[in-house]
């Protein structure tokens, strides 16, 4: 049967057929639906885990108990989980272990473009690079086989436009891959790696990449398309797409392994073309290993190094090069739209984020942000996140900077599931070393940003089950911190008390800001649009200044003050009366009394 | 290009584009053409603007198509129509819905929404052949106005009828053109408490679409 599947349905999809029985991930975006899609499958486990460290061990555990076993994560998720995929990499598996990293070139949604084929080279392991949906199932296939025929966790590496894009698949069965032990394996020699076992382990793992390259030379993801000779290009990856696409005539060497590679293949290919380039997406990860060959190959000087590709990028870069004639060159039509405004992600109408960040832009405190919808209170008119990194940063910066004598309160901001991710640590550094950082945990009660994901405190598994939801006040509290207070997201007033007074502490605090996600069905079941009362509005804006999309200018001015006063979007309004708050004029209505 | 057809679908998130996309593409590969699809989500679910991109052909590579080769743009939202007029060949057939949804830059930062003049005149300035469709208020007429993403593919398949789309393809194109083909996706896609409605959004876009186009 012939279906269209994103490339991370197919990944779900390879890993059933190839008899996964175990998966463990933290959501990240491209990455998520690879897990959601798989926990639907029959016979399979699936679980979220706080972290894509904890995820990584946890899978090596399930390999090492010979279960074939997939854990997937965004880029930046294999940093949080690089500690674990080194020593995995050393030890090497029973069962087959497959580790998916989605890469973000151009940055979506990510922080940063790294580009982690070059984390498969750095802890010697082969890297696997699908260019379509149906190369995204048969490589997760094949990488199970390689996981267990060379002793070694594969990469798959997806990128976004990998994930994301549909193509047909042709779908297989399941094969049921019995455990290959029995017994969980005592074999310190090979799974604990003290000094004297890992220097044994190192020569081992570098002679597996010799066989794995040397496997490489035959592996059928790795072909030559003949074409003309005139120009050879090495491509991987959706690369691969525009190559065809742009290059229809050209002598294509597709590499679905790149790492490690196929010297004789890639010498072969070199000698039958004219002009060899690489045309691969990001760093000139397969070009400086050609380069190194001793063969002359272009790729970097012709192709961007920053950013994705398109077939358009591709064709004009290709044209300045002298690759293809002036006459392929697609001119854009003649259209001047004029200035446009701006349509920015924003946090929802209803968020329950917003308020704590009108009290904070009030405040105007130095604000150490993390990874989530919450970054959003960066976006003006809030302009209160000051620092955004990685995920669980936020309260490690803010304690930095405290102790190092920043001279205004710092004030972290982390999401619950984020908090779950790697807050935990960093608070606790905040509290052993005493720093009166005050830390806001926005608790919207699931994991926002990727599309709503269970987490260690909703109470539900991935897949379904009722799980123990832990509760956030006693855990911050046993880690030693003295004020912790929970408050309801919508009460303004009593978010802006609790905030000055922490703020004047010498001790580290924590506020809890709780409300569930505007979008859950929780959230949902709540809405009910607030009104504008025009004649009491005198057009004063303080309610422009929450940022509320379902707040909008009316074509109706004051008549003293000349503005334009407010009007609410009764579509897109949910009724959460932050607005209504904040209104000097009470010219916005409350929720009627027994709906409060 | 003479075997490929290249759509664009351009909205805000929260319309629908992706559900439409979907059924586009899946339109495509049921009438056995290749086809691809490619969307970005994430931050665009928060408000932002949502593009995705649909091809069908005799063979597709990328699912990507650059800027300029778009043969038929699909906008949801009026601004977001004139924001990807630079990925239209010339000539390209232009369906927007004539929904106007503002951004937070315009009600809270003073960012100016073009009227609809200069809607038709910027799209006009690459193609002569732009149709605004009332996919909002036809779908506010049917009692749901989340079914205004079904509303306008019924329109789009209405108006590729009339097109000289492809000539490459021949007759391989016509099954992807039967409103038939489209009905039976959208039968798939949609929970099947809300298909009767989804269905007569379909049929209304197409006699929107009809009627506009032989009145004109």
């Amino acid at each position: 049967m012939i279906c269209m599947l994103s490339g991370n349905e197919a990944v779900a999809r390879g890993a059933w057929e190839a008899g996964v029985a175990f998966a463990s991930a933290y959501p990240g975006t491209p990455s998520t639906e690879i897990l959601e899609n798989f926990a639907h499958f029959p016979n399979v486990y699936a679980e979220w885990a706080p972290n894509e460290k904890v995820a990584v061990d946890a899978a090596v555990g399930a390999a090492y108990a010979g279960r074939r076993a997939l854990t997937t994560m965004k880029h930046v998720g294999l940093n949080v989980a690089a500690d674990a995929l080194m020593y995995a990499a050393m030890t090497g598996i029973e069962g087959g272990l497959v580790i998916v990293s989605a890469d973000d070139p151009a940055m979506h949604s990510s922080q940063n473009e790294q580009d982690n084929r070059n984390l498969a080279r750095l802890a010697r392991i082969p890297c696997l690079e699908p260019s379509d949906s149906q190369e995204a199932k048969d490589l997760t296939i094949a990488a199970y086989e390689l996981s267990e025929r060379f002793d070694t966790p594969v990469l798959l590496r997806m990128t976004t436009r990998v994930c994301h894009s549909s193509s047909a698949v042709e779908l297989g069965e399941r094969v049921d891959v019995p455990p290959r032990v029995d017994k969980f394996p005592r074999n310190p020699a090979k799974y604990v790696m003290v000094p004297a076992n890992a220097r044994k382990r190192h020569p081992a793992i570098e002679q597996r990449m010799l066989d794995v390259a040397a496997a490489a030379e035959t592996f059928p993801f790795n072909r030559a398309e003949q074409g003309d000779r005139a120009l050879g290009i090495i491509t991987c990856g959706i690369a691969y797409q525009y190559a065809k696409e742009v290059f229809p005539s050209a002598s294509i060497l597709h590499l679905g392994m790149t790492w490690p590679l196929p010297e004789r293949l890639i010498r072969g290919f070199a000698a039958s073309v004219d002009r060899l380039i690489v045309l691969e997406e990001l760093d000139p990860f397969i070009e400086e290993a050609v380069r190194l060959l001793g063969i002359p190959a272009e790729g970097k000087t012709i192709f961007p190094l920053c950013g994705e590709f398109d077939p358009r990028v591709v064709r004009e870069c290709a044209v300045r090069a002298g690759l293809l004639p002036a006459s392929a060159h697609i001119p854009l039509a003649a259209c001047d739209p004029g200035p446009l405004p701006a349509r920015p992600p924003v946090l929802c109408p209803g968020c329950p984020h917003r308020s704590a960040f009108y009290v904070l832009s009030k405040l105007k405190v130095p604000v150490n942000g993390d990874i989530g919808c919450y970054t959003l209170g960066l976006v003006p008119p809030l302009n209160a996140i000051h620092t955004t990194g990685c995920m669980g940063a936020g309260i490690g910066v803010a304690h930095g900077a405290a102790k190092a004598g920043s001279p205004e309160k710092h004030v972290a901001v982390i999401g619950d599931s984020t908090f779950f991710h790697t807050g935990i640590p960093a608070l606790i550094n905040v509290v052993y070393n005493q720093s009166p950082v005050v830390t806001i945990i926005m608790d919207n009660r699931i994991t926002g940003m990727t599309g709503h994901q269970q987490n260690p405190g909703t109470g539900r598994t991935l897949q379904g089950q009722p799980a123990f939801a832990i509760e956030l006040e006693p855990l911050v509290r046993d880690l030693g911190i003295k004020h912790v207070k929970t408050v309801p997201a919508f009460e303004v007033e009593e978010i802006e008390t609790t905030l000055k007074q922490y703020l004047k502490l010498d001790e580290p605090a924590v506020l809890i800001t709780r409300e569930p996600c505007a979008l859950l069905p929780e959230g949902r079941k709540r809405w009910l649009p607030l009104e504008v009362i025009a004649e009491k509005c005198n057009g004063c804006t303080l309610c422009f200044r929450i940022g509320c999309p379902a707040i909008m200018k009316s074509s109706e001015l004051d008549e003293r003050t000349q503005r334009p006063k407010a009007l609410i979007d009764a579509a897109a309004c949910t009724g959460c009366e932050v607005c209504a708050q904040i209104c000097p004029r009470d010219a916005i209505t409350f929720r009627p009394e027994e709906e409060a | 290009m003479n075997d490929t057809i290249n759509f664009l679908l351009a909205g805000v998130g929260g319309q629908g584009t992706i559900l439409a996309s979907d059924v586009l593409v899946n339109v495509g590969l049921a009438a056995g053409l290749a086809a691809k699809q490619a969307e970005i989500h994430g931050m665009s679910q928060r408000g932002g603007d949502v593009v995705s991109h649909v091809r069908w052909g005799k063979a597709i590579y990328s699912p990507l198509a650059g800027a300029g080769e778009v043969d038929v743009l699909l906008a949801f939202e009026k601004v977001e129509a004139l924001r990807n007029l630079h990925y239209l060949r010339p000539g390209a057939l232009v369906v927007i819905n004539n929904e106007t949804i503002l951004p937070v830059t315009v009600t809270s930062s003073g960012q100016l929404y073009p009227d609809d003049a200069h809607v038709r005149a910027a799209a006009t300035q690459v193609t002569s052949r732009v149709e605004f469709i009332e996919g909002a208020a036809i779908a506010g007429r049917l009692g749901n106005a989340r079914v205004a993403n079904v509303v306008l593919l019924g329109a789009l398949s209405a108006l590729l009828a009339r097109e000289v789309l492809a000539p490459g393809l021949g007759p391989a194109l016509a099954p992807a053109l039967a409103a038939e083909t489209w009905l039976a996706i959208i039968a798939q896609r949609v929970p099947a408490k809300y298909l009767a409605l989804n269905q007569q959004a379909f049929q209304a876009g197409r006699e929107a679409a009809l009627q506009q186009v032989t009145s004109s």
